[in-house]
């Protein structure tokens, strides 16, 4: 890969953060609402303050949040912050930063959703592969069916049936919550076995219902490359049915595969907010239900951007990773 | 640079037999198609044999069976089609008779198939040379890689490539050479039986010519016998030995590729051979009327009788006539000729 392609990928890299973070920045300040002054007027309703004193705390606070300047000023020393990963201050949980917040909750969303969407991607990509292949036995061949009749049930449907049926009824597992309530972390073996027991439903809600989706595509493509010459020509050859399997079909079939992994990268963090919810997980889903209930902006608009950022990374990455997949793109 | 490929797999390989000897050997070979539109007898009783060294053109309309055949050779018959029954003996091996761990291994090894649409018949993915090695590696144990590369290359020299194409992918390669390849490739272990499927379509003719010498040289190298499955007649003409002519899923006239192109026998044959462009006739085509039959609704009798001049008579229509060897040789199925080679009426 040459110079001007990597050059190429990283500025289309740099122009999408600027643009996502130019978007995050126009939009708040086009809507009429007032944080600060929302937030103030609550405090005058309970607390009696004098509506004079409420205007010059406004003001202050409008002054300390840079507010008071003109906007194209505003928008230079935004688009410094950004640089600096500095998002400004979380508002209803003030003096901690967004970047605090994100800091905190991030590993609980990477730990969980990352690793649900790596296991379904495997998973239902395996899966997939030997529903296509005609030599592999029959029960390994069905073991897909069930995940596929599963297909698109919802995260939070799914998250409240196993909650209702293997936490609620037969107690098996915890119903919710990163840890049991009164332990303190440490890193220690019972620690990790009580941490891994309560992510146990959150996951399987994540999983049951999106590995079907990986098996049908991998399946579908699977069937296709299965008629290409090549992996005639290779049976032609002689060659041993594992060996057809895994170097002429399944690294053929797996192209597509990695591009929908990328898409599905995007959709993590809609999963998150909800799953999160549902069990009670201090992750980034969580952070941005309780920023959006709680009018935090900063912390709405920095987690939007962290998380788009984060994904154009992702994507970028890929774009990285795809040509030693496959050959053909290295030529263009 | 040539003897390189025979020293390295010469002593695989058991001694040459004698030239009189053939060295395959295809008995009543039979495969059915069971479409959900009823039975289709895709090969029927065919039977032909070859000697080490020997060429023989395999021509037909399209679903005469000609694929059909070379995919049973190799038992690549794929459901809904089944191989009914029949031999195919290389050498002293009948490949009907081995378990389909002994197929995967005397595939490439006793037996070779260079495909058809060698455009897609290489892995997109991978290098060349890692798709010449695993071939070799499914059949030689214990080989150095050192060999095996060294193999890998002397088998693209032969087929006039250079040895750098061993590091590209084929995506890098023209339609030329990607077909020599797959020569390449088939020729790796230096079987005795080489079958070449329509290994010049899609190419255009100054490509053809130069893949068809390039088959010539290499069958020449190993010395194995070759089946050339195509329909362009005037190819053939300049590349086999001998011309054998499917109608039907049967085999209706085998003989030297002179006395076919000279005197044809079947009257599907000589058809055929009308039907090719002549420089004294210039202008002048001459189609064979009616046609190819439908193989699951085939005519009773002789398969070729609504469209033969002579398959007016009662014989034709209800009795299937069976192959005759004539004096010198050759091999028709025709009501016309009995085992004197006399013309009936």
């Amino acid at each position: 890969m040459n110079i001007r392609i990597v050059a190429r990928r990283l500025l289309f890299f740099v122009l999408v953060v600027w643009a996502a973070s130019t978007i995050v920045f126009f939009i708040p300040r086009l809507s009429p609402r007032n944080a600060i002054r929302e937030r103030f007027g609550e405090l005058a309703r309970t607390g009696g303050f004098s509506p004079a004193d409420v205007e010059k705390l406004i003001a202050s606070m409008q002054q300390q949040f840079g507010l008071d300047k003109p906007l194209l000023e505003q928008y230079w020393q935004y688009l410094g912050n950004i640089l600096r990963m500095d998002f400004g201050y979380s508002l209803s949980r003030y003096p901690m930063t967004v970047t605090d917040v994100i800091a905190q909750s991030l590993p609980w969303t990477i730990g969980l959703l990352l690793v649900t969407t790596v296991i379904s991607f495997v998973l239902g990509t395996i899966l997939g592969a030997v529903a296509a292949w005609p030599k592999a036995p029959g029960w390994l061949r069905s073991t897909a069916t069930p995940f596929i009749l599963l297909t698109g049930v919802p995260p939070v449907i799914m998250g409240i049936l196993l909650l209702f049926f293997i936490g609620f009824r037969l107690k098996w597992l915890p119903l919710g919550g990163a840890y049991s309530v009164g332990i303190v972390p440490t890193w220690s073996w019972s620690f990790f076995i009580d941490l891994m027991e309560h992510q146990i439903l959150p996951a399987l809600s994540l999983i049951l219902g999106s590995v079907g989706g990986w098996v049908l595509s991998m399946r579908g493509m699977g069937i296709t490359i299965q008629g290409e010459d090549y992996v005639n020509f290779a049976e032609h050859k002689g060659l041993t049915g594992r060996r057809i399997f895994r170097d002429y079909y399944l690294r053929n079939a797996l192209l597509p595969q990695v591009t929908g992994l990328a898409l599905a990268l995007g959709t993590v963090v809609t999963s998150a907010v909800v799953v999160e919810g549902l069990f009670g997980l201090p992750g980034i889903g969580t952070a941005l239900n309780l920023a959006i209930r709680a009018n935090d902006f900063p912390v709405i608009y920095g987690i939007v951007l962290f998380i788009t950022i984060a994904i154009a990374l992702l994507m970028t990455l890929l774009e990285f990773v795809y040509p030693l997949l496959d050959p053909r793109i290295r030529a263009n | 640079m040539v003897s390189l490929v025979m020293n390295s797999a010469a002593s695989a390989k058991s001694a040459a037999p004698s030239a009189s000897q053939p060295v395959l050997r295809v008995n009543n070979l039979e495969v059915t198609y069971y479409t959900d539109l009823g039975r289709a007898k895709a090969l029927d009783a065919v039977s032909f044999s070859l000697k080490a060294g020997q060429k023989l053109g395999m021509v037909g309309e399209s679903g005469s069976g000609k694929s059909t055949l070379a995919l049973a050779m190799m038992r690549m018959i794929k459901p809904p089609g089944r191989i009914e029954g029949g031999q195919v003996i290389v050498g002293d091996t009948d490949l009907m008779s081995l378990t389909d761990e002994g197929m995967r291994a005397a595939r490439l090894d006793k037996i070779a198939y260079i495909p058809q649409g060698a455009m897609n018949s290489l892995n997109p993915v991978m290098r060349i040379g890692a798709q010449m090695i695993d071939a070799v590696r499914s059949h030689v144990r214990g080989e150095r890689g050192s060999a095996i590369e060294d193999r890998c290359t002397a088998a693209l020299r032969s087929v006039d490539l250079d040895p750098g194409v061993f590091r590209m992918y084929a995506h890098e390669l023209s339609g030329g050479m990607k077909q020599r390849v797959c020569i390449a490739i088939g020729i790796l272990l230096r079987p005795s039986v080489i079958i070449a499927d329509e290994p010049t379509s899609a190419l255009d003719v100054v490509t053809q010519r130069q893949v068809m010498e390039t088959i010539n040289r290499v069958q020449a190298e190993i010395n194995a016998a070759v089946i050339l499955i195509g329909h362009d007649m005037g190819l053939m003409a300049q590349a086999v030995d001998q011309v054998a002519v499917m109608y039907a899923g049967r085999l209706v006239e085998m003989s030297s590729v002179r006395e076919m192109f000279t005197d044809p026998k079947h009257p599907y044959s000589q058809a055929l051979i009308s039907s090719l462009p002549n420089l004294d006739t210039k202008g002048v085509f001459r189609g064979i009327p009616g046609l190819a039959p439908s193989l699951l609704r085939l005519p009773s009798g002789c398969a070729f009788h609504p469209r033969c001049p002579h398959g007016h008579e009662e014989l034709q229509r209800s009795v299937r006539p069976e192959p005759v060897t004539l004096p010198g040789g050759r091999m028709v199925a025709c009501h016309l000729y009995n085992e004197d080679g006399h013309r009936h009426g």
